[in-house]
């Protein structure tokens, strides 16, 4: 068998295509999950960071990841997890947080001051309002619009 | 190991009001914050346990009573959602404050955890601190309750502040932090949010300890025998 030994960014080129288990929409290279990428002789060594401590997706994600290079033909693959700097939410890619929106969920507003008036992903209507600051994953929170009427979530500035 | 039980021990708590909580919204809000501190708890006793030669799961599930360090508040019962949302808002603004501290220490792992958990915890304390104002300021009845939990919880809230032998030697090495510091600003949010909420803080000043040093009320057991049930009766199960 041919030994493989893609280059760093072959390697991202994979992992954009490595869905997050818990918002398919984006991939974890989209959220900013994984930080680095580089060969340490014949091992290829991805870090990577959760986005919320307790976050149950992560080991999720990193089975994901090593399948998806296994399936690429990468041997050696050592997972590495990085909590400093801590991830924030101004590492999810311009790609994802159109790839969020689009899935209707509200990107993560861009300012403090933003989350006063969040943008309805359906109708783009302003006038809404939180109804709790904790959603389906640690990431979300729920809003609703008045202007729709239909509630949905909002990925949390972080 | 104390911030570490610290965590575990009210995750624990949270985790029961799980398929309880009053509105769906909270129920999820609840575990939501429980997620966020075992997270939290898995970091500080992952470490612990590197320093010490065991696992996180060793520390978590087969340690007896004694030998956890969390303090006497998080082991408190849920009560009823006023007693929850007390404890919460004392322990979340002291979190708060501590892990700001402990993200400037000398110990790089220390700081790159409490630069982590901070940005969880000042969100926990932005919710807690809307529920003490929504009971506090809400109808007659809420407002009892919430007193009535401050009231309740407030001989709990002494030791957060206390510095023994191990705090002063880890402030000392530039580790840890002066805890005692952190009871001015402590008080002066609390104050802050009572008085926004209607509320009285209390004056009590008897003050009950011993948490850290492993002596703990009844209540911890109860916690434990849920806990770690499965490791007890089938050790080394794994899932």
């Amino acid at each position: 068998m041919v030994r493989v030994r893609p280059d760093a960014a072959q390697v991202w080129g994979w992992l954009e295509e490595v869905a997050d288990p818990e918002i398919p929409a984006v991939s974890v290279v989209d959220l900013g999950i994984v930080r680095d990428v580089h060969w340490n002789d014949d091992e290829l060594v991805v870090t990577i960071t959760p986005t919320y401590s307790g976050c149950p997706a992560m080991e999720v994600i990193a089975r994901d990841i090593r399948e998806a290079l296994l399936a690429r033909g990468v041997e050696k693959i050592r997972l590495e997890t990085k909590i400093s700097p801590p991830w924030t939410t101004d590492w999810i890619s311009e790609g994802g947080r159109r790839r969020l929106h689009e899935s209707g969920i509200a990107p993560p507003p861009s300012a403090l001051v933003q989350i006063e008036n969040v943008a309805c992903p359906r109708c783009g209507s302003r006038a809404t309002e939180m109804i709790s600051r904790f959603g389906s994953t640690p990431c979300k929170s729920i809003y609703k619009c008045r202007a729709c009427l239909e509630p949905f979530d909002v990925f949390k500035r972080h | 190991m104390r911030l570490g039980d610290n965590a575990l021990i009210l995750s624990q708590r949270l985790g029961e009001w799980c398929g309880h909580g009053p509105v769906l919204e909270e129920d999820i809000a609840l575990t939501n914050v429980a997620l966020d501190l075992l997270g939290q708890a898995r970091l500080w006793l992952g470490y612990a346990g590197e320093l010490t030669g065991r696992d996180e799961d060793q520390i978590a599930f087969l340690r007896d009573a004694g030998e956890f360090r969390n303090v006497l508040l998080v082991e408190q019962p849920n009560g009823d959602f006023a007693h929850t949302m007390a404890r919460q808002f004392f322990f979340d603004l002291w979190h708060r404050l501590l892990l700001e501290k402990l993200s400037a220490s000398k110990d790089e792992r220390i700081g790159g955890i409490a630069a982590k958990a901070l940005k969880e915890v000042a969100y926990h304390r932005r919710r807690s601190t809307d529920w003490i104002l929504r009971l506090g300021d809400g109808t007659e009845e809420s407002h009892a309750r919430m007193q009535q939990a401050a009231d309740d919880l407030w001989m709990y809230t002494g030791e957060l502040f206390e510095m023994d032998a191990l705090d002063k030697e880890m402030q000392q090495a530039g580790i840890g932090c002066d805890l005692a510091a952190l009871r001015e600003p402590w008080l002066n949010e609390v104050s802050r949010v009572f008085r926004e909420g209607t509320l009285e803080v209390p004056k009590q000043s008897w003050m009950q300890r011993g948490g850290k040093r492993g002596i703990h009320s009844e209540n911890l057991g109860h916690i434990l025998a849920e806990m770690q049930f499965l490791q007890r009766a089938y050790p080394g199960a794994k899932w």
